[in-house]
């Protein structure tokens, strides 16, 4: 059974956005940027299934639609343990244009389980996983918190509202994983990090996939207003603002 | 580009390098940082969330995150791969000991691990002995120690008493003796003892395992800071320790434990970088989050200023750390080329080769982290003093830095005294360049020269600061003679003026360096350039004056003093507004990030 991983390239989380060229793009200047938090994820369980003892899983590849810059993130995914991975050279634009691509790289190998973070910490838009599986007419499930992989049978459980539910998935599918799957991602060690340097990755030119979406800019939230002091015993002034400036009551 | 030159230690006294000679930590490349990011992650899942665990003493969890880290790999980045580690660069080394600086106790117990406790058998060991210990020691499979000091031999190790016998049958020595200060003590399983030989002068160093018959580890040390490492005292009872466990040749103890002080040092410079990191973002991140007056107290200039000075002085240091790591990692290069080299030997020769910058880096980097540590606090205000707060930690964790691994007394001194004794040996001419200097006295000008470039200005301020030291120098020891080592208060003006210049020259190249990959930013880092050297040259002027007035009568120092004052004779700088755009970048930022 291989697995393929569908990783993104996102800001660090504790990065301060700033916005260039008339608030219509990211300011990426000093931004470090590390494999979004639900991929990693998902890249950790799924070499907790290929790590255990007479293990299902023969394979885990890790999958990318991104520039070369972002090569430094696929290799971090190599050291951590994905035994190869495949990158699609285009910027990316839009969740339908990176779904189409990745369903390229999917067609092109054979892995039977697909697994996408449930959305990115940069934009949260939360499409792809389930754009990826109609693009490639692949069964989805969603909001997964455990996977595991016995007997030729695939083992899911999904959080829904007020419980949890469990199903079995036949392969191929695409799981859209939310966080719970794994415990911590996984900390590279230095024997994979010196094993990344010889690890392939596999670059294929983009379909050329449309967008379905056009980036008009980027607008941040407004500065939190200063704060104003009342005197304790002037309730009234408070009630007065809180009536007519704040208009919380 | 000017070919590649390679400066022999405290050569920056007389010689310049062009900046494309240096590296700068801008220059990792993605392996490199992978390994840091690694370490940092190590760091802030198995290390940071069990700190307070870690200080109550607790050596079990302490033994236990350390094998963790060997199985991680982290304790064999600097042993070779043919002895189970991952032959990592030097720069790669101290990167590595830098991001591990942030895990206070637990870096402490680390670096004494993979430094002192792992590396003399790894430098001098015979391939047996390293077989036998040093791969398991960079596996974590077994946890060493490194035991030299006693009651009575501290800085004047080699008067140790402790003492080894070659029993009647010719196969053990048998030790006997006290050692005190041992880090990771509770738990080691291997230890490098010094000990004399049938009372020979010079110290011998063996391998001893705890476990040999004899060996009595004491209950850990209360200490002021890094409570989580374990320090004790061991005693030796006539422990029988097999002849093969002789490391190195006999007598040859004394020089493994300076060269092994050395590498220490150096990593120690390394260690401070990370610790004063975490402790800048602490600081601006309260700064940033706390208000008085209605505003946050990051907009009080105060404050700023702090913040500034804790960036200029940590990324100044930084830039001289990776500047002689590099130099380092060359020299183990060239003397890998040589034929019949140890590739061991070869690269304890090459780190001790640097001694005069190891001494530096061991002082500035300690006290840069102690002043830090300090304005750390200072900027929590009242929670700095709270023991819920990690800068309470840090502030206590920092100060044994000015202690450890040779104390910064003993390493001022050897700062002017090795830079001496290179020059006398023949490594370069100080003392002819001095005297040259000297009589031309009357005739020394500033050599400022219209329409200089911002780069060939600071290069030529660096140069007078060189002029001002190699004055001081030529004076006193025109004066004191042999016996100037014994005037320690002018070895240590000297001693600051050398450590302030060659910080102030690493970072002026580095900061050419780096400008063209800098963009608009550039400018906050020639802000940091502009401050650093300004008072680099004001207190080398004061130094001087100690220095000179200390070794000459007042009459016959004034026209010296003149000369002092020409060289140090600067532009003026508004240095509150370059401290505060240095605070602003910080301020954005909410963390260290340079």
């Amino acid at each position: 059974m291989n697995i393929l991983v569908c990783i993104s390239n996102v800001p660090d989380t504790t990065t301060k956005v700033k916005f260039a060229d008339d608030n219509k793009k990211l300011d990426i200047a000093g931004i470090q940027w590390v494999i979004n938090p639900w991929d990693e994820l998902s890249l950790t369980r799924a070499l907790e299934l290929k790590d255990v003892a007479s293990s299902e899983v023969a394979k885990v590849s890790v999958a990318h639609v991104g520039p070369a810059t972002s090569e430094p993130t696929i290799r971090k995914a190599l050291a951590i343990g994905a035994d190869d991975a495949y990158r699609v050279n285009t910027e990316a634009t839009d969740a339908m244009q990176v779904a189409a691509e990745l369903a390229e790289v999917v067609k092109s190998g054979s892995f039977d389980i697909i697994l996408c973070g449930i959305e990115s910490s940069d934009y949260n838009g939360a499409n792809v996983g389930g754009m990826l599986a109609e693009f490639l007419d692949y069964t989805s499930v969603s909001g997964i918190s455990a996977l595991n992989v016995s007997g030729g049978e695939i083992n899911v459980t999904r959080e829904i509202d007020g419980g949890k539910e469990q199903l079995v998935v036949k392969a191929p599918f695409v799981g859209i994983v939310q966080k719970g799957i794994a415990k911590e991602p996984r900390i590279a060690a230095m024997r994979g990090i010196m094993l990344a340097r010889k690890k392939p990755i596999q670059v294929s030119e983009p379909k050329q996939a449309e967008s379905a979406t056009a980036l008009l800019g980027f607008e941040a939230p407004p500065p939190r207003a200063a704060c104003k002091f009342i005197d304790a015993d002037n309730p009234k002034q408070l009630i007065s603002l809180l009536q007519n400036e704040a208009k919380v009551i | 580009m000017e070919k590649k030159r390679y400066l022999k230690s405290g050569e920056f006294l007389v010689e310049e390098i062009d900046a494309q000679n240096v590296f700068v930590p801008e220059e990792y490349d993605e392996e490199q940082q992978m390994i840091a990011q690694t370490c940092q992650d190590f760091l802030e899942t198995e290390v940071h969330p069990r700190l307070d665990d870690l200080d109550k003493g607790d050596r079990e969890l302490m033994k236990e995150i350390l094998k963790k880290s060997g199985e991680l790999g982290l304790m064999g980045i600097s042993i070779p791969e043919e002895y189970g580690g991952f032959g990592q660069s030097f720069v790669t080394q101290m990167l590595a000991a830098e991001t591990i600086g942030a895990g206070y106790s637990f870096s402490v117990a680390f670096m004494a691990h993979c430094g002192i406790g792992t590396l003399p058998i790894m430098y001098y060991g015979t391939e047996e002995q390293r077989q036998k210990y040093v791969t398991k020691l960079a596996t974590g499979e077994l946890l060493g120690a490194y035991c030299l000091t006693e009651p009575g031999a501290g800085s004047d190790a080699n008067s140790g008493k402790s003492s080894a016998t070659l029993s009647e049958d010719g196969k053990h020595y048998i030790l006997n003796g006290q050692k005190m200060w041992i880090t990771n003590a509770g738990f080691c399983d291997t230890q490098v003892v010094f000990a004399k030989i049938d009372n020979d002068r010079i110290l011998s160093a063996f391998i001893v395992d705890s476990d040999m018959p004899g060996v009595v580890i004491g209950p850990d040390e209360h200490k002021m800071g890094i409570k989580g490492s374990s320090t004790a005292q061991i005693y030796y009872n006539d422990v029988k320790v097999p002849i093969e466990n002789l490391l190195g040749q006999r007598g040859e103890g004394f020089r493994i434990a300076l060269s092994i002080l050395h590498m220490g040092r150096m990593k120690l410079g390394a260690n401070v970088i990370g610790a004063a990191k975490m402790a800048i973002t602490d600081s601006v991140r309260y700064a940033n989050e706390r208000k008085q007056f209605c505003v946050h107290i990051a907009t009080f200039g105060a404050i700023q200023h702090k913040l500034a000075e804790m960036v200029i002085r940590t990324f100044a240091h930084e830039s001289a750390i990776y500047r002689v790591s590099k130099d380092i990692d060359d020299l183990m290069e060239r003397f890998k080329g040589t034929e019949g080299c140890d590739i061991g030997r070869g690269a304890i020769d090459a780190i001790s080769h640097y001694a005069v910058e190891d001494a530096i880096l061991k002082v500035y980097g300690s006290e840069m982290l102690d002043y830090v540590a300090d304005e750390a606090v200072q900027i929590h205000g009242g929670m700095g003093y709270s023991a819920e707060m990690n800068v309470e930690r840090g502030y206590r964790d920092s100060r044994i830095n000015r202690i450890f691994e040779g104390t910064n007394e003993i390493n001022r001194l050897l700062v002017v005294d090795t830079a001496m004794k290179r020059s006398m040996k023949g490594d370069y001419d100080l003392f002819g360049k001095a005297r040259e200097l000297f009589g031309q006295l009357e005739s020394l000008g500033d050599d400022s020269r219209d329409g200089e470039t911002y780069f060939q200005e600071k290069t030529r301020v660096i140069k007078n600061i060189k002029k001002v030291i190699l004055l001081a120098m030529h004076v006193a020891s025109d004066t004191f003679g042999r016996k100037l080592v014994r005037e320690q208060e002018v070895m240590n003006n000297i001693a600051d003026m050398i450590s302030e210049l060659y910080i102030a020259e690493s970072l002026a190249l580095r900061v050419e360096k780096i400008e063209p990959l800098k963009g608009e930013e550039a400018a906050v880092y020639k802000d940091m350039l502009d401050v650093f050297v300004f008072d680099t040259v004001n207190k080398a002027r004061k130094w001087a004056m100690d220095a000179i007035y200390s070794s000459v009568p007042a009459d016959e120092a004034a026209r010296i003093i003149a000369a002092v004052n020409t060289l140090t004779n600067v532009k003026g700088l508004n240095v509150k507004e370059a401290r505060r755009r240095i605070a602003a970048k910080i301020i954005a930022d909410n963390k260290y990030r340079f």
